[in-house]
C-alpha cells in the first residue's frame, strides 16, 4: 500500500548542528511509528518538519502522495499533539476542539455533531465547558487528543504524548491510545525518548542517534537483533564482550556441569521473580537473568558456575 | 529584621506624603497647613476653573489616544523583539527603542520640539504644534514602556499556543487575532493604562511640544505650584491619585477574572 | 517571519527612525547654529559658538557637576533604603511579597507631579514637618528644609525608589535560599554570608537600579525647580531656562548634546546589563 506520509533525503541545519541529517522513512496507513532516540537526536525536529514548523535545507515531505515540503502547517491534512499539549487557555474545552474545524469554515452544526463526537471518543463529553487549567493532566491530554482527531487528519504526529503524566498513568493512556488508533485507523507518528514507550505503542520504530537513521524495524526485530551496540544498548540490557560478541541476559544458563565459559558469582540481585546474577569471567563481569517461580535461587555468592547459551541468542554487533 | 523595619520606614516615606495632601484637601482653611474643619469647598472650587477644566480635558484627550497608539506600535516592537530571533539589527533596535526609558525628559522634549518644528519649516501646510504633537510625542515616549511589558509577556509565553493554531488551520492573521491577542491582552491593557498614566502625568516634555491652544493638566498645576501651595491643587491631587488606584484595582480584577 | 510580521515590524523601524533617531540628529545640528530672532530663532548650521559659550562660561561646567554630584548622592541613598526594602520583600511569604511590590510600584503610576508637590506642602517653612516639630517644642525657629539641595535629593529619592527597588527585588526572589543555608552550615556568620553570597549574587540589580536611578536625575528638571532653591544647579534646569527664558535654541541643543555625551556610557552599561539579564 501506498505510504501516508513519506519522507525523502530530508535534512535541516540549525547553525552549525546538522538537526536531522539525510533523513527517509515512511509511514503505511493505520500504522504507529515511532522515533526513538536520546534528547537532541533530532526526533522532535523531524516531527516538526512533518507538522511543517521548520522547512527542511533538503528532501521532501509527501502526504497522501502530495508533496508538502513548502506548505505551512495550515495547509498540510497532518494534526500535531504537542509535549505541553498547547490547550488555549482562554478557551473552554469546547472552543479547543472546535478551533480546527472553525479554521475550515465548517457549517455550525456540522462542526457542533464533530466536537461532539470527537469530545466523546476520548470520553470527554462532560467536560466540554470547563476551562484548561480545571481540568487535570490526564484530561488534558484527552481534550488535546480530540482536539487533534476532530480535524480528521490523514496522520497524527504526538511529541512525547505521556511526558507530562505521572508515571502511573502512563501505561494505561499508552493502551487507551493504542485501542483509540486502532478504532479510528489513523496513522500515527510518536515521537519519545522511552524505549518501553515506543515498544507499547510502536508497530516499527526508527532510532535516530545524531539526526541520522540508526535502524529502524519492528520492535521485536530491534531487540533480537539489533544492528548495532547503541541500538542493543537501547533496548534492554546486553551483554557485551571486548570481542563484540552480545548475548541478552535472559538467554544465558548457569550450570554447575562444566562446558562453556567458566566463572565465579560475585553477587546477586533477588527480585522476586527474577534473580540477576553477576559471574566474573576472565575478561568480563557477564550479568546472567533467571527466573524462578516460587523457588530459591539456586546458586551461591563465590560459587563456580558455568554460562552457555544457545547460537541464536548470541550475535556479533559492531560499536 | 533590620530589612523589615526599613522596609516599613521606606514605605511609609512613599505614602505618608500622599496621605497628607489628601487630608488637606478637606481641610475648610485657605492656609493649607492649619486644620480648622472638614469641607468639601475646594473641590467645588476645582470643577468651577475653566482653566483647570479645560486642561484637564485636553490632558485626557491626548492621554487617551496617545496611549491607544503607544499600545499598537509598542505591541508591534515588543512582539518582534521577542518571537523574530536574532534579525538584523536587533540590538540598535532594542537599544533605540529603550532610550525614551531612561533618557532625561528635558533632551526628549526638546529633541521632538525641533523635529516638529524642522517638519513645519519643510512643509508649511502641517497644522502647528498643539493637540497633534502632544499625541505624537507622547506615543513616541510611552511606546517603549508598551514594547518592554509586551516583550516579557511575548516571551513568557510557549510558542506552542500559536503552532498549535497553526497545525489545526488557523492562517497567520487567525492565530494573531484569536490566540495571540488574547494571550496578549493583559500586558495591552497594563501597556495601555502605563501609557495613559505616563502621558497624563507629562510635564517636561508636554511643556516643550504643545501649542499656546494646548495646555495640558500638568502645565497648569505646575504653574499654580511655583506660586505656592494651593488647596484646589490639594483636591486636583486627590482626585488624580484616587483615579488612578481606582484604573489599578479594576485592571487588576479584570485581568484576575480572565486569568481564571 | 510572516509577511504581516515584516510589516509590522518596518512601520515600527520607521516610526522609531522619524521620532527617535531624527530628533537627535536636528539636536546636533541645531547646537551648530547661531541664536538670531525669528521664528524658528536660529540660523544655519555653521558655528562652534554655543559650544565656546560652554567651556568658557563657568555656569556650565559647575551646573553638570553639580547635576552628577547630586544625581550621585540620591543614587547611593536610594540604593542604601532601596536595598533593605527589595530583600526585605523577597524574604517574605508569596503572599505578603505580591501585596508588598504592589504597594512599592503604586505611587509610580501616580502623578509624579502631584509627589513632588505633596512634598513642598511637607517642607515648606509653616509645612507639616516644621509645624510637628515646632508643636513638639524640639525646634524654636522653622528649619530651611524646602529650596536646597537637601530637598532636591530627597525629591529624587522619593521619585526613583520603585526604580531601585524592583530590579533588585528580581535577583533577590531570584536567590536560592539553600545558598545561604548551605553557607551557614559551612560556618559562615549571617553577616558574612551575605557579604560573599547574597551581595554579589544581586550585583546586576544594583547596577540595574542605580543607572534606572542616576541617569534620569542628572538631567532632572521638574524636582530641582520645585524643591529646590535659586541657587540650586541643575543642568536640566540650565536647558530649560536657555530654552524658555532666553530663547537661545542653538545653546540648549548644545547643553543637551553635553548632556547625552555624558550620559551616553551608563546608557549603554544599563543596556547591555538589560540584555545579560533578559538572556539569562
Amino acid at each position: 500500500m501506498a505510504p501516508i506520509l513519506s519522507v525523502e533525503g530530508i535534512s535541516k541545519r540549525f547553525g552549525v548542528t546538522l538537526a536531522v541529517d539525510n533523513v527517509s522513512l515512511s509511514v503505511g496507513p493505520n500504522e504507529c511509528l515511532a522515533l526513538l532516540g536520546p534528547s537532541g537526536c533530532g526526533k522532535t525536529t523531524l516531527l516538526r518538519l512533518m507538522a511543517g514548523f521548520e522547512t527542511p535545507d533538503a528532501g521532501a515531505i509527501m502526504i497522501d502522495g502530495v508533496d508538502m515540503t513548502r506548505k505551512p502547517p495550515y495547509a498540510r491534512p497532518v494534526n500535531m499533539m504537542f509535549q505541553s499539549y498547547a490547550l488555549f487557555p482562554h478557551m473552554t474545552v469546547e472552543d479547543n476542539v472546535a478551533f480546527g474545524l472553525k479554521q475550515d469554515g465548517l457549517p455550525a452544526a456540522d462542526r457542533l455533531a464533530r466536537v461532539k463526537e470527537a469530545l466523546a471518543a476520548v470520553e470527554m463529553e462532560a467536560f466540554a465547558p470547563r476551562k484548561p487549567h480545571q481540568l487535570s493532566g490526564g484530561q488534558r491530554q484527552r481534550v488535546a487528543l480530540a482536539r487533534c482527531i476532530a480535524k480528521r487528519p490523514k496522520a497524527l504526529l504526538l511529541d512525547e504524548p505521556m511526558a507530562a503524566l505521572d508515571k502511573h498513568l502512563r501505561e494505561r493512556t499508552q493502551l487507551e491510545l493504542l485501542v483509540l488508533r486502532r478504532r479510528l485507523g489513523i496513522s500515527f507518528v510518536v515521537v519519545t525518548h522511552d524505549q518501553d514507550e515506543a515498544m507499547t505503542m510502536a508497530d516499527r520504530i526508527v532510532v535516530m542517534e545524531s539526526g541520522k537513521i540508526l535502524q529502524a524495524d519492528t520492535p521485536r526485530a530491534l531487540y533480537e537483533r539489533p544492528g548495532s551496540q547503541a541500538v542493543a544498548r537501547f533496548f534492554g540490557d546486553i551483554n557485551l564482550w571486548p570481542s563484540g560478541l552480545a548475548v541478552r541476559p535472559e538467554r544465558i544458563a548457569l550450570s554447575r556441569a562444566p562446558g562453556g565459559v567458566e566463572g565465579t558469582v560475585t553477587d546477586m540481585i533477588y527480585r522476586g521473580t527474577t534473580t540477576t546474577y553477576l559471574v566474573q569471567t576472565h575478561d568480563l563481569v557477564v550479568r546472567v537473568l533467571s527466573a524462578h517461580a516460587g523457588d530459591a535461587p539456586q546458586f551461591q555468592k563465590g560459587e563456580k558456575v558455568f554460562l552457555s547459551w544457545p547460537d541464536d541468542a548470541a550475535r556479533t554487533l559492531c560499536p | 529584621m533590620t530589612a523589615r523595619v526599613i522596609l516599613g520606614f521606606g514605605l511609609a516615606f512613599l505614602y505618608l506624603p500622599l496621605l497628607v495632601v489628601m487630608g488637606y484637601s478637606f481641610n475648610a482653611s485657605r492656609l493649607v497647613t492649619v486644620w480648622t474643619g472638614f469641607s468639601t469647598q475646594w473641590y467645588f472650587e476645582l470643577f468651577a476653573d475653566r482653566q483647570i477644566m479645560r486642561a484637564a480635558g485636553i490632558s485626557f484627550i491626548v492621554a487617551f489616544v496617545s496611549a491607544s497608539v503607544a499600545t499598537v506600535l509598542g505591541m508591534a516592537a515588543g512582539y518582534a523583539l521577542a518571537r523574530f530571533g536574532p534579525f538584523r539589527g536587533r540590538a540598535i533596535f532594542a537599544g533605540l527603542l529603550a532610550m525614551p526609558l531612561v533618557m532625561p525628559e528635558v533632551i526628549t522634549g526638546l529633541a521632538l520640539l525641533l523635529l516638529f518644528v524642522a517638519a513645519q519649516s519643510a512643509m508649511p501646510w502641517l497644522p502647528g504644534r498643539g493637540v497633534g504633537t502632544l499625541i505624537i510625542a507622547h506615543a513616541s515616549l510611552t511606546m517603549a514602556y508598551v514594547a518592554v511589558i509586551v516583550q516579557a509577556r511575548v516571551a513568557g509565553m510557549a510558542r506552542d499556543y500559536e503552532e498549535a493554531a497553526a497545525d489545526l488551520g488557523a492562517k497567520p492573521a487567525a492565530v494573531f487575532l484569536y490566540v495571540t491577542l488574547p494571550l496578549i491582552a493583559p500586558a495591552l491593557v497594563a501597556g495601555w493604562l502605563l501609557a495613559f498614566v505616563l502621558s497624563l502625568d507629562d510635564l517636561v516634555i508636554a511643556s516643550f511640544t504643545s501649542g499656546p491652544q494646548s495646555t495640558t493638566l500638568p502645565m497648569v498645576v505646575f504653574s499654580s505650584v511655583r506660586l505656592g501651595v494651593s488647596p484646589k491643587i490639594n483636591a486636583l491631587a486627590t482626585i488624580l491619585i484616587l483615579v488612578t488606584f481606582a484604573m489599578l484595582v479594576v485592571a487588576g480584577l479584570l485581568s484576575r477574572r480572565r486569568s481564571k | 517571519m510572516t509577511g504581516a510580521g515584516k510589516g509590522a515590524l518596518t512601520a515600527v523601524w520607521l516610526w522609531i527612525a522619524l521620532v527617535l533617531l531624527l530628533p537627535f540628529a536636528i539636536v546636533l545640528k541645531i547646537s551648530f547654529a547661531t541664536s538670531q530672532l525669528g521664528v524658528p530663532p536660529y540660523g544655519p548650521p555653521v558655528s562652534f559658538s554655543a559650544y565656546a559659550a560652554l567651556i568658557h562660561d563657568n555656569l556650565y561646567l559647575n551646573a553638570y557637576l553639580s547635576s552628577l554630584r547630586t544625581a550621585f548622592v540620591a543614587t547611593v541613598i536610594a540604593l542604601l533604603l532601596g536595598y533593605p526594602m527589595a530583600y526585605a520583600i523577597a524574604r517574605c511569604s508569596q503572599r505578603w511579597r505580591s501585596i508588598l511590590l504592589l504597594l512599592v510600584v503604586l505611587p509610580f503610576w501616580t502623578s509624579f507631579l502631584i509627589r513632588i508637590y505633596a512634598w513642598i506642602g511637607l517642607l515648606r517653612p509653616t509645612g507639616l514637618v516644621n509645624t510637628v516639630l515646632e508643636s513638639l517644642g524640639l525646634i524654636d525657629a522653622p528649619l530651611r528644609l524646602i529650596n536646597t539641595d537637601g530637598a532636591v535629593m530627597l525629591g529624587i529619592v522619593y521619585t526613583y525608589l520603585p526604580f531601585m527597588v524592583l530590579p533588585l527585588y528580581a535577583r533577590l526572589e531570584k536567590l536560592d535560599p539553600a545558598l545561604l543555608e548551605a553557607a551557614a552550615d559551612l560556618g559562615a556568620r549571617p553577616w558574612r554570608a551575605f557579604l560573599k553570597i547574597t551581595l554579589p549574587l544581586s550585583h546586576p540589580g544594583i547596577i540595574a537600579g542605580c543607572l534606572l536611578v542616576f541617569i534620569p536625575a542628572v538631567g532632572e528638571f521638574v524636582i530641582p525647580e520645585l524643591l529646590g532653591g535659586p541657587d540650586t544647579l541643575m543642568i536640566g534646569k540650565v536647558l530649560w531656562s536657555e530654552f524658555f527664558t532666553n530663547r537661545n535654541w542653538p545653546m540648549s541643543a548644545a547643553v543637551a548634546v553635553i548632556l547625552l555625551a555624558l550620559l551616553i556610557v551608563p546608557i549603554m552599561w544599563f543596556q547591555s546589563v538589560g540584555h545579560r539579564e533578559a538572556r539569562s
